[in-house]
């Protein structure tokens, strides 16, 4: 009967999000402010019904009720407890339901922390993001229903799949659907700003934040995902460009345009016109992402389910979503706010240039993942797109970026003189150059792309870190939030391009043949292979490696790696061994048994720096929460709606430091 | 014009010669990099581009795989029910390789007509078909078994 409730929930929670779409949204046209009412309880109760099945669907796996179909194809009598309530959102049905409850937490969210924007303003958002709800809702409900029974149920379930029974498999989806969905925020503020009919700075600077913290989890949740293929996909790769990891980059990387054009957009007025089309593609790209990831249409390392009834309904959603978003965008845009005017050299150019290379960027991703779809639909020919032609666009495209991006915070609104910025910035270039020349010299790191790596990272910080000796110049407080944030997360891209330079440059693997007893000797550590036992887990069995890893004459550590065999289903699982460090980690993976005299296949990874691409990649998401905590966002707005922002008219701001996160 | 004209013309062919080339770079290196996907059928027929790597696909062949004594080398075949391909590779299978499975293979033939792969791709999930290699089972009259849902 349990589950039955939870369907319940569902459809009332879809005829809700209809209410809500409806109803105050008609409020909101004609200024009927009983209509706009109804928005706040019916959010409210759109987001308890959501909890509600979500809460049902995990009592069903807490309970092993495989009278429902999700339940027995996910999990089974032997699956953990904490794997139990991850397996929720394991598969496809329970991962939107997820999505689902993510959006409604998102609305309250909005309704909670948005009580001083304008009334009509605030109703159309959530309004907006009720039609959204109302597609995943009927998704859901049509193709993708998680609480679908088999009566009677079998005695035991299958198996979630064993490489997402781990603990960074528990967070990944729910962090990339947050950045996801949140973009969902940014799209519904555009939306409100299009239907009432003019764009000002102010729309900019509420969204702002909601922005920010969506690009934040979106970045975590790619960072994490990519941890966790390191260590469980056996490889050692941290990415792929598999479409699927293709189809979260996109959305990040029109996100990271995104967030700068609106601090452009918010400060200045310039291009207001692109971000809202920007904040449209943004989560246009998330649903296309949805799109490709749920369909099946991709070949991809990442297997979900296949089934074109599906495709077909989110790329119709798809559609009318985007479709109509820039339609009323096309119909509107001559009434958005005209730019401002800025010289060559200015702060408002840099960010111009930013947005030109993610756009771009984005694009050529986006070409790459959709041509082989797109030549094997007009029937040219079945293709896929390599690695080489993600890696040698990227490395061309963010070359520039990397390069500018120090120049981006220094440089001063509307006008500025590149002698005035060049000048602090020399230094940092110089003590980059030889300090990079001297890293690279002492690791013995003497390829091109360790030496511009190192080079690169340390100007991305030393430059970063110059701009923070310039703003704080002649303050007496400390810097407010959206800039520390803004300063943390350039310096972690300079960490994160180090660690991409010293693991493309620099990893040194060995695929061996061993037998107990043997040793294999790689940069200075000697690995003995002791011998091989069997070991047993609560739902596996496996085969363990025993090492002893020695450098010169000192005895280290030992290392266990695994090869696994779940129970149900039978899948074989690598597990690696890892000693992870600063500066390199040491990475062992069985391959298979290669005779009866336990001589196995292994491979042994040294990937120097290898941490320090997720520790930059967190840093950019600290980065970006920190700077949504500012509370310039957040305190009231009505009162900056009244007076609006044009005391900053003056071209350049009261002092450099007072300026936006660019 | 007047100088912001100018100005802003400027900008805007610069945009558009910067996407511009990065578009013809873009298709140039996409041209490089592109992998066909070639079935044990089509190279029976011949019809596949000879000089590049391509990406091969089908099933492991039961009893075809073969190992090295004393290396990481094995041989197999790789099966579409009517042509088999010989398959040569050096270094760690996939967990999921395995007789009679789907596989794909990227890599070039050598002189002797034998199929040296530089990379082996089985999938995460057992009940996975890589669409591509179903087709060209599928297109070959292969009967197509429980292996996929």
């Amino acid at each position: 009967m349990i589950p039955e409730l939870g369907q319940i929930s569902l459809i009332l929670a879809l005829i809700l999000a209809t209410l809500l779409a409806t109803i105050p949204m008609y409020g909101a046209w004609k200024n009927d402010t009983r209509l706009m009412a109804l928005a706040p309880s019916l959010v409210i109760g759109h987001f308890v019904f959501a909890l509600l099945a979500y809460l049902v669907l995990t009592v069903a796996f807490i309970n092993h009720d495989f009278t429902v179909t999700y339940v027995a194809m996910n999990s089974n009598l032997l699956l953990p407890f904490a794997y139990r309530l991850s397996a929720v959102w394991g598969g496809h049905e329970g991962s939107l339901l997820l999505w689902i409850l993510m959006l409604a937490g998102w609305m309250l969210a909005v309704l909670m922390f948005s009580r001083a924007l304008p009334t009509v303003y605030r109703t159309r958002v959530l309004a907006v993001m009720g039609i959204v709800s109302i597609g995943f809702l009927l998704f859901t409900l049509l193709t993708s229903n998680p609480f679908e029974r088999i009566l009677p149920g079998p005695p035991d379930g299958q198996d979630m799949n064993p490489l997402l029974q781990d603990p960074g498999m528990i967070f990944h989806p729910p962090l990339l659907y947050m950045g996801y969905v949140g973009f969902a925020v940014a799209f519904g503020f555009a939306i409100a700003g299009l239907l009432g009919g003019k764009v000002e700075r102010d729309w900019v600077r509420w969204s702002r934040p909601w922005t920010l913290i969506a690009w934040a989890f979106l970045t975590a949740g790619i960072t994490l995902g990519s941890w966790w293929a390191y260590y469980e996909l056996g490889w050692g790769g941290w990415w792929f460009w598999d479409p699927v990891e293709n189809a979260s980059f996109i959305p990040w990387l029109i996100g990271t345009a995104l967030i700068h054009s609106q601090a452009v957009t918010e400060k200045r007025g310039a291009f207001p016109a692109w971000t809202v089309l920007l904040a449209i593609a943004a989560f246009s790209m998330s649903l296309l992402g949805t799109f490709l990831v749920r369909s099946g249409v991709l070949t991809s390392v990442h297997a979900f389910a296949n089934d074109p009834e599906r495709g077909l309904f989110i790329l119709g959603f798809m559609t009318v979503i985007t479709g109509g978003a820039l339609l009323l965008y096309a119909l509107r845009a001559p009434r958005i706010m005209a730019g401002e005017g800025f010289d060559f050299v200015s702060r408002e150019t840099a960010l111009m240039l930013n947005n030109m290379f993610f756009a771009v960027s984005a694009g050529m991703v986006l070409l790459g993942t959709l041509y082989p779809l797109v030549s094997d639909f007009m029937g040219w020919a079945q293709v896929s797109v390599g690695p080489p032609y993600f890696s040698a666009m990227f490395i061309l495209l963010m070359t520039p970026v990397v390069m500018l991006i120090p120049f981006g915070p220094m440089s001063r609104w509307k006008k500025d003189e590149i002698t005035r910025i060049a000048k602090p910035l020399a230094i940092s270039a110089a003590v980059a150059i030889v300090l990079g020349f001297s890293i690279a010299a002492y690791l013995g790191a003497w390829s091109a792309r360790a030496i511009t790596g190192w080079i690169g990272g340390l100007w991305l910080i030393f430059g970063t870190f110059s701009y923070l000796r310039t703003a704080l110049r002649g303050r007496r407080r400390g810097l407010p939030r959206h800039q520390i944030g803004m300063i943390m997360a350039h310096a972690g891209i300079g960490v994160f391009v180090i660690g991409v330079a010293m693991v493309s440059s620099s990893t040194v693997q060995r695929d061996v043949r061993v037998e107990p007893g043997q040793t294999v000797e790689l940069e200075g550590y000697r690995f003995e292979l002791t011998e091989v036992v069997p070991v047993k887990g609560s739902n596996w069995i496996a085969d363990e490696a025993r090492f002893r890893v020695f450098r010169g004459d000192r005895e280290l550590f030992d290392m266990n790696p695994q090869k696994r065999r779940y129970h149900r289903g039978g899948q074989i699982m690598t597990q690696v061994a890892l000693r992870p460090g600063i500066t390199r980690d040491l990475y062992i993976a069985m391959g298979e048994r290669l005779d009866d005299n336990d001589a196995w296949s292994i491979r042994i990874h040294i990937k120097p720096f290898v941490r320090w691409i997720w520790g930059g990649a967190l840093l950019l998401a600290l980065g970006g929460l920190v700077s949504a905590s500012d509370r310039r966002y957040w305190r009231e707005s009505r009162t900056q709606a009244q007076k609006p922002a044009r005391a900053d008219q003056s071209g350049r701001t009261n002092a450099a430091g007072d300026e936006v996160p660019a | 014009m007047t100088p912001t004209r100018r100005k802003r013309l400027a900008i805007v062919m610069l945009i558009l010669v910067g996407v511009g080339t990065a578009t013809a770079i873009a298709v140039s290196t996409m041209n490089d990099s592109i992998l066909f996907f070639v079935s044990p059928s089509d190279v029976a027929a011949q019809t596949f581009p000879e000089d590049r790597r391509i990406r091969l696909g089908g099933l492991v062949a039961d009893e075809s795989v073969l190992r090295s004594r004393d290396s990481l080398e094995v041989r197999f075949a790789v099966t579409d029910g009517k042509h088999d391909v010989n398959v040569a590779f050096t270094g760690i299978l996939p967990d999921l390789f395995r007789e009679g499975q789907g596989v794909i293979a990227h890599g070039r033939f050598d002189q002797y007509g034998v199929f040296q792969a530089d990379e082996i791709l089985a999938r995460h999930d057992e009940t996975y078909m890589p669409p591509e290699v179903q087709r060209a089972l599928e297109e070959a009259g292969h009967p197509i078994e429980a292996s996929m849902q």
